[in-house]
């Protein structure tokens, strides 16, 4: 593989896990032990010749990577600007990026020795994403999710019961993703002893939002090497969805060296950003604290977190990895936000047009190319992070459209 | 000298346990905290833990959760709860109040303008559960500057450097957390308790309380007996609770549930 370009933007975070003045560790006492005992893990595990030649092989024979980067010649041509490529994390085993990390995180639990795995979920994607790990490892598995949100996703959530997770339903507060990982917070403080909390974004208390990254990184490691061997050059721009971030982080980290890439992260701005339903914390919010780290959050005048909207339960969620806000206030990723509808007609056009049905989270990342292509021309390249499939999304598409399935 | 240090020199002094009950602010409305923070002086609290609701309370299980919702379904905001705590000085001069919360309100306030106006208001000390020292630093400073004790939490977890450095931080006590959970969890182990105070008195000379699990007189006698001070909240919460329908009745069953806990500690 070709040297990775390194420079300050690669140097965060720093011991305590801040990137500039966001992350670090906000989290209850009897959380920081086991908080230390994981960095102090991961950091010995990260170069241990064994624990990474095991990532690999999973990885290359269990996920099905590298995924492939796929030139969408078509849709290119109907946007008639710069060419599109799409990096098919729908492709991966469970049909999303969210396996990256419950791999590395779950053979991380299970060096560490723990026999417990808890995980929250919004979408369902990385709940399922954690049981198929927690099946295939023999470890027990517990899901915390959003009574709203597994109405939502009733397939994932029979899904992650067939795996033999057992998944519990979180009915305080907004009873979606934010809940879900209060509830989970609530398990691992009770359960430190046995149990491993993998965390499925860039966010919560430090190492998270590093290792998290970390593990999902081999995404735009992939996609800078294919892009070079395919297209002969660095692409101009990339586009991820951003909920809490982690398939824009592990598609950005790579390229942020490289200045001349363009970073744009995709928030959903639900019924608009003036409406105020959406879940847009880079767009709309402003900087607080949250589930363990300093970041931006969307809260009311009292410093309440406030219910977000979104199509997408994925995208739904009032925070955002520390590190996107970092990159955000150091002008070198743009979030911009895109709204339901749109979003769902960046997942009618992918279907239609290139016969990939794309998850609604990645749907957002799609409707943004639709209006940044044409600003470019037709020998620029933009990279899509592809980062689910639709599937799951099938029921509420349809229930939108009056259609019934 | 700060009111906390005060009521620990005076009641430790005669040989009194300190009990200090936690209610959150508003719940389950406004008008229901100020009487009910004199009823429970009355009864024998020594020292009063006001919760600031919090819409996303991760440390705090659900009996305590279920109380913010009803504190925020009546709008309850941290500037209600400094106004309360106001309206409780105005008769009562001598119990501490220590506010217990998230950080967030007090970000989204400005640190130093709250930590300010908490000390106006007549607010003794603040535990924020999400702020370890050391994240801390900034808020240390503000709180040193008017003479407000920040407060930390010690946990089963907690390792000899980790007691260290929040020994070092703290001011006017310790609140151990007796047991690896949330608020209102099982009943704790009374001599892993006692050790672990043991260990924590090593490297604090600050009075030690000790709280979750805690839910009657027997249980508060257990610990008191190894503590300095006994927390209780969640056997309160969960009684004011039942009565959200009828608050009128609040005060005096608190007050009972109290009372019975004071004989209980004064026996000892």
């Amino acid at each position: 593989m070709e040297q990775d370009v390194s420079n300050q933007w690669n140097e965060q975070p720093d011991e305590r896990g801040h990137f500039g003045v966001y992350g670090g560790i906000f989290a209850p006492e009897t959380l920081m032990a086991p908080l230390q005992a994981l960095t102090e893990g991961y950091n010995h595990y990260r170069k241990d010749a064994g624990f990474i030649r095991e990532l690999d092989e999973d990885l290359q024979h269990y996920v099905g990577r590298p995924s492939p980067l796929y030139h969408a010649e078509r849709w290119s041509e109907r946007l008639g600007g710069a060419q599109i490529w799409l990096k098919r994390e729908d492709l991966n085993h469970t049909g999303a990026h969210k396996v990256n990390n419950t791999i590395g995180q779950a053979l991380l639990a299970k060096r560490m020795g723990k026999t417990r795995i808890i995980a929250e979920t919004g979408a369902g994607q990385h709940g399922v994403a954690t049981a198929t790990v927690a099946a295939r490892l023999g470890l027990e598995c517990v899901v915390y999710m959003g009574a709203v949100d597994i109405v939502r996703q009733k397939l994932n959530v029979y899904r992650m019961k067939l795996l033999g997770a057992k998944v519990v339903p979180v009915t305080s507060g907004s009873k979606t993703l934010k809940d879900a990982l209060n509830e989970a917070m609530r398990d691992w403080v009770t359960n430190v002893d046995n149990t491993f909390y993998i965390i499925g974004t860039v966010a919560g208390p430090h190492p998270y939002p590093l290792l998290v990254r970390d593990f999902q990184a081999i995404i735009g490691r992939e996609a800078r090497e294919q892009i070079q061997q395919q297209a002969g050059q660095l692409p101009d721009a990339l586009i991820a969805c951003v909920g809490g971030g982690s398939n824009a982080m592990g598609l950005f980290y790579p390229f942020l060296a490289d200045e001349q890439v363009s970073l744009y992260g995709v928030e959903a701005a639900g019924h608009g950003l003036e409406s105020g339903k959406h879940a847009a914390p880079l767009n709309a919010g402003k900087p607080g604290v949250l589930h363990g780290n300093r970041t931006y959050i969307m809260e009311d005048e009292n410093g309440q977190i406030i219910e977000t909207h979104s199509i997408s339960a994925g995208l739904d969620y009032p925070g955002v990895g520390p590190e996107h806000a970092w990159l955000k206030d150091e002008g070198r990723a743009q979030y911009v936000a895109v709204d339901d509808q749109e979003a769902l007609q960046g997942f009618h056009d992918l279907t239609r047009i290139e016969g990939i049905l794309p998850a609604l989270e990645s749907s957002h990342a799609l409707a943004y190319a639709t209006q940044l292509a044409p600003t470019m021309k037709s020998d620029q390249h933009i990279i899509v992070n592809l980062s689910g499939r639709g599937d799951k999304d099938i029921h509420t598409v349809a229930e939108i459209e009056g259609v019934e399935v | 000298m700060n009111r906390i240090t005060a009521c620990f020199d005076r009641c430790l002094g005669l040989g009194r346990k300190v009990l200090i009950p936690f209610v959150t602010a508003g719940d389950p409305n406004r008008e229901v905290t100020v009487p009910l923070m004199h009823e429970m002086v009355n009864a024998g609290a020594d020292l009063i833990e006001l919760g600031v609701p919090f819409s996303d309370p991760m440390a705090d299980g659900p009996t305590i959760q279920r109380s913010s919702e009803r504190a925020l379904e009546k709008n309850t905001s941290i500037h209600h709860v400094l106004e309360m705590v106001a309206i409780f000085r105005q008769q009562d001069a001598i119990t501490p109040v220590v506010l217990m919360g998230y950080l967030n309100p007090i970000e989204n306030m400005g640190a130093e303008h709250f930590v300010a106006a908490a000390v106006k208001a007549g607010v003794d000390g603040v535990l924020t559960v999400d702020l370890p020292p050391e994240e801390g630093e900034e808020f240390e400073q503000f709180c040193e500057q008017h003479d407000l004790a920040p407060i930390y939490l010690l946990a089963p977890t907690s390792t000899e450097a980790r007691i260290g450095k929040i020994a070092r931080s703290a001011r006017g006590f310790i609140y151990y957390v007796s047991v690896k959970g949330v608020t209102g969890s099982q009943v704790p182990d009374v001599a892993e308790v006692a050790a672990k105070i043991e260990t924590i008195r090593q490297q604090s000379k600050l009075p030690i309380g000790v709280g979750f699990g805690i839910r009657d007189a027997a249980s508060a006698a257990a610990i008191g007996g190894c503590a300095d001070a006994v927390v209780v909240g969640s056997v309160l919460v969960s009684r004011m609770e039942a009565l959200q329908q009828t608050p009128e009745q609040i005060p005096a069953a608190i007050g009972g549930i109290l009372a019975e806990m004071r004989k209980a500690l004064d026996e000892l």
